[in-house]
């Protein structure tokens, strides 16, 4: 199994789902979904052999860019969460009919192309170009198929495209720029430049740039609640439990190893943008009527605390922020499955017009309710895991940033557990709500067990990621 | 120099055809007939040669550049078949002026002598007058064919006093003795003095700020398909033009001029970019609107200039990518307002559901000219940046990269139009040729996106 594999399997994916025609579309998407983990599980096998996992051959001589793939742990990891995630995604829209659904099936399978192109690129051109490809198929998904006032919809998504375009521009400026310096756009050659101060800040802030509004991070967040509302809910699974962790994925593997000193000069600045956005993102939850944009709040507090971790520049942070990566993955993907299948039956999203499912679908109540906690980080859920380290790490650095992005977990569970009751508890509804389809249950069964698995049993994962991690550390701490 | 013997007497070809009454045959016939001459181009690509005590020079710049006119006229001319539908005794004429023009690109980019650069703009500028002016019934025709022909008159006039200057300053008008000469650290003033005039001629049929004014009226009223060569074709020509001009005159080795001329290009292209972009966001005219990032893109082309002795392989891959989406843009444009009496863009409205094909390719082309991986477009711009950060000029990529954003808001209303609009009337059918002209040209500018070292290396 050869790294491209993947890749091909992925775009050749799209083109079949597209001939397949709209009745066989959603089928092909998730068969060739699923042959891309099977890929994935592969590459997987061998990296444990210790086989290296890597292709390189000269794409563009001048300015030299190279085809160059190459996956670690980190990478693969990012890998695994997205072609797990793609079928679990393709799988949950089953109830659901779309209008010319060759193409939108077909679009989904692009984007997590694009997706796993930009985890597995190590040449910095070819990885903008997937970073930006991943960005064409959202935007159509979330114009053609999403739901809301047309007018207002295309406002939310050209605002999100513009705002993206803006900050990715400017980190193929600091990569044109760096390839002046160094005569290369490998991450290898890379991360080993001796850049001055100066130039660093500058670097750093370009590559912030795109990646504050990718993640998005406090003050580049104002796209995102808009976006996630009016895009189709496979759209905001994409973009929440995938497309959002390439802006931290890359922090990792590409801003802190290029600009280490900018990184440790400012890094209060940037942890305490993070916590800010945990801190915001968590009152403006507790205000929200709308399910979808609650949750979007929500991500918007779980992953300031991810960013936070990763910018503390120690291996517990940067553990902490994968883990919480893929764990917050799984949950913010259930959690908009579940919103979706409460609209599916209600028509609606406003929290109010809900209530009293919990008599009608006790199995449904369960399975939401175990996600509502693994979400507010209960032990022996994966997110514990994850949200521990990164706030172990936090107080390591200073024990206020711990306390306050600690406050993450007790408004998280208040905001959380608000939203359950209003949604589930109270007297019976009186229109009636049908009980969760097998598949449905199913996909959401399938999501459960990968949160608890990981949640008892970490060790694969952070065997997985540890080296490489503790690599990108020591590149971080050249300058030392 | 076959080339241009050859484009000549196909020109001549096609007024004959009209005598022999062939006018169903022209446009095949011709098109053929350019497949060849691109073919003989293509062959004499290593076969440097001088003729006509230098007033031709054939070379490694000329040949291929000539064979990106040649392959944007064959593109055009398949699209008059249709498009002169109401005029059918005239076709003959119009292709015949566009192979004219042709001719006249041929030899702006093949002049070793500055009377062979001048009658090479005049054949191209007038056959340009008269094209713009051909739907002589229509009166915003008329105005525009006479607005371009003042304005264009104009320029060449001031070209032609740029070129006495020269004259007078070097005393010659061999290429090769002024660019030699110009090396030396003493010139008489009437040589920085000259250029600047030629350079100003040149930034006028370029339509670049602040030489831009005629742009939007002369293509909005120009018949679509003279709008459609006016900002591909001739934009390109005009670039490689004053491009082939300015390094054989050693701008930017003189230290007498190059830092002036550095600073003039600078602001001219940080002009050009954002005046273009910033206007282009009000239109509700596509093809003004297209003018207008026209424009801004001419901004791009002039950033080559900065770093003058290297960049001509990446102005050559700029000038594919931009007029092979131009192309293809406006294929669907001629496809939506056939038998429109304007090019508004409600017209586009719901064209992903009335022909996905079409408004994918238009998607393909808008999303080329702004710069979105994995079109020809972004290695464009990328290449370009990374040429102008190594010349140093780090504030124009930075303004440049601005300006993309900016040109994304215009080039995504129509996109946005095209998907989350309904469609106002029934689908109106598709003339085959329209498909093929667009889905070609989108076509090879993806695999300029996939393959850039083949056109980037041609010129080292």
């Amino acid at each position: 199994m050869d790294v491209t594999h993947i890749l091909i399997i992925l775009l050749v994916g799209a083109l079949a789902t597209y001939f397949s025609g709209d009745k066989w579309a959603p089928k092909v998407a998730l068969l060739f979904g699923l042959a891309a983990f099977a890929g994935s599980i592969c590459l997987l096998s061998q990296y444990n052999l210790a086989n290296e996992i890597n292709y390189v051959t000269l794409w563009i001589a001048k300015p030299k860019i190279y085809f160059a793939l190459h996956a670690d742990g980190l990478a693969l990891a990012m890998l695994l969460l997205t072609t797990a995630l793609t079928p679990i995604i393709i799988f949950s829209s089953f109830g659901n009919t779309y209008k010319n659904s060759k193409a939108f099936y077909a679009l989904i399978l692009f984007m997590t192309f694009a997706m796993a192109g930009t985890f597995l690129a190590s040449d910095g051109i070819l990885y903008y170009i997937f970073w930006e490809l991943s960005l064409i198929p959202i935007y159509f998904i979330a114009l053609i198929w999403g739901n809301g006032d047309a007018e207002e919809r295309k406002k939310a998504v050209v605002k999100f495209f513009i705002y993206t375009l803006a900050g990715s521009l400017f980190m193929l400026v600091a990569f044109i720029y760096l390839y002046q310096k160094t005569g290369s756009f490998l991450i290898r050659e890379l991360s080993q430049t001796d850049l001055s101060a100066t130039e660093q800040f500058w670097i750093f802030l370009a590559f912030f740039l795109a990646y504050a509004i990718k993640i998005p991070l406090i003050p580049f967040h104002t796209w995102q609640a808009e976006v996630y509302q009016k895009a189709p809910t496979v759209g905001t699974m994409l973009l929440s439990g995938i497309m959002l962790k390439m802006g931290l994925y890359s922090v990792i593997r590409w801003q802190l190893p290029i600009a280490p000193m900018a990184a440790k000069e400012f890094m209060y600045v940037f942890i305490g943008l993070g916590i800010a956005g945990v801190i915001y993102g968590s009152i403006v939850a507790l205000r929200q009527k709308d399910l979808k944009k609650l949750l979007a709040y929500s991500s918007l507090a779980h992953v300031g605390l991810i960013a936070a971790g990763a910018y503390t520049l120690t291996l517990d942070g940067l553990r902490g922020a994968v883990l919480q990566m893929i764990a917050h993955g799984f949950v913010v993907v259930g959690l908009f499955f579940v919103a979706e299948i409460i609209f599916r039956r209600y028509e609606t999203r406003a929290i109010a017009e809900m209530g009293g499912i919990r008599a009608q679908s006790p199995k449904f109540t369960s399975m939401f309710m175990i996600l509502v906690l693994a979400s507010v980080a209960l032990p022996s859920t994966f997110n514990f895991i994850g949200e521990f380290t990164v706030l172990y790490s936090l107080s390591q650095v200073n024990i206020w940033y711990a306390i306050l992005g600690g406050t993450t977990i007790i408004l998280g569970a208040y905001y959380m557990l608000k939203m359950f009751q209003h949604v589930m508890l109270g007297e019976t509804n009186a229109r009636i709500f049908a009980d969760v389809t097998f598949n449905e249950g199913l996909t959401l069964v399938i999501i459960i067990a990968v949160l608890f698995f990981f949640g008892l049993y970490p060790k694969p994962i952070i065997d997985l990621i540890t080296p490489s991690l503790e690599n990108i550390l020591t590149q971080v701490n050249r300058f030392n | 120099m076959n080339t241009l013997i050859a484009i000549t007497g196909l020109g001549v070809l096609c007024l004959l055809f009209e005598i022999l009454n062939f006018r169903k045959a022209i446009v095949p016939i011709t098109i053929i007939g350019l497949l060849a001459i691109l073919g003989l181009t293509v062959s004499e690509f290593n076969l440097p040669e001088s003729y006509y005590n230098n007033m031709i020079v054939v070379s490694k710049f000329s040949t291929v550049f000539s064979s990106l006119f040649i392959v944007l006229t064959i593109l055009l001319v398949a699209l008059a078949h249709d498009f002169y539908e109401d005029h059918p005794t005239k076709i003959s004429d119009f292709i015949a002026i566009k192979v004219f023009m042709l001719a006249g690109a041929v030899a702006m980019v093949s002049f070793g002598n500055l009377a062979m650069f001048f009658l090479g703009i005049e054949i191209l500028s007038i056959s340009l007058y008269v094209l713009a002016a051909s739907n002589r019934m229509n009166l915003k025709s008329n105005e525009a064919g006479m607005k371009y022909f003042l304005m264009g008159s104009f320029a060449s006039g001031i070209i032609l006093f740029g070129i006495c200057l020269i004259y007078g300053a070097m005393g010659s008008f061999d290429i090769a003795e002024i660019s030699d000469w110009s090396r030396s650290a003493e010139l008489p003033i009437w040589f920085p003095i000259g250029i600047s005039l030629v350079t100003i001629g040149m930034l006028f049929k370029i339509a670049a700020v602040p030489f831009h004014f005629w742009a939007p009226d002369v293509y909005e009223g120009s018949p679509a398909l003279t709008t459609a060569t006016m900002s591909t074709l001739v934009k390109v020509v005009a670039m490689a033009t004053l491009y082939k001009l300015l390094s054989a005159m050693n701008i930017d080795t003189n230290e007498y001029i190059s830092t002036a001329f550095i600073n003039i290009i600078v602001v001219l292209s940080i002009a050009s970019m954002t005046v273009g972009n910033i206007m282009a966001l009000k239109q509700t005219n596509v093809k003004r609107m297209l003018a207008f990032s026209g424009i801004s893109h001419a901004g791009f082309m002039l950033m080559a200039l900065l770093s003058i002795s290297t960049s001509a392989g990446s102005l050559l891959y700029y000038a594919s990518a931009y007029s092979l989406s131009g192309i293809a843009a406006f294929a669907v444009i001629l496809y939506v307002c056939k038998n429109k009496d304007n090019e508004n863009i409600e017209n586009f409205n719901g064209l992903g559901k009335n022909n996905p094909l079409m408004a994918a390719v238009l998607t393909a082309a808008l999303l080329s000219m702004a710069g979105i991986p994995i079109f020809a477009g972004f290695f464009a711009k990328m290449v370009l940046f990374n040429q102008t950060i190594e010349a140093g000029h780090l504030v124009v990529v930075i303004a440049a990269v601005i300006n993309s954003i900016i040109s994304v808001g215009y080039y995504f209303k129509l996109i946005l139009a095209m998907y989350s609009k309904e469609p106002n009337e029934a689908v109106a059918k598709t003339p085959f040729v329209f498909y093929a002209v667009a889905v070609v040209s989108i076509l090879l500018n993806i695999v300029l996106g996939l393959f850039p070292s083949a056109v980037l290396d041609l010129l080292g």
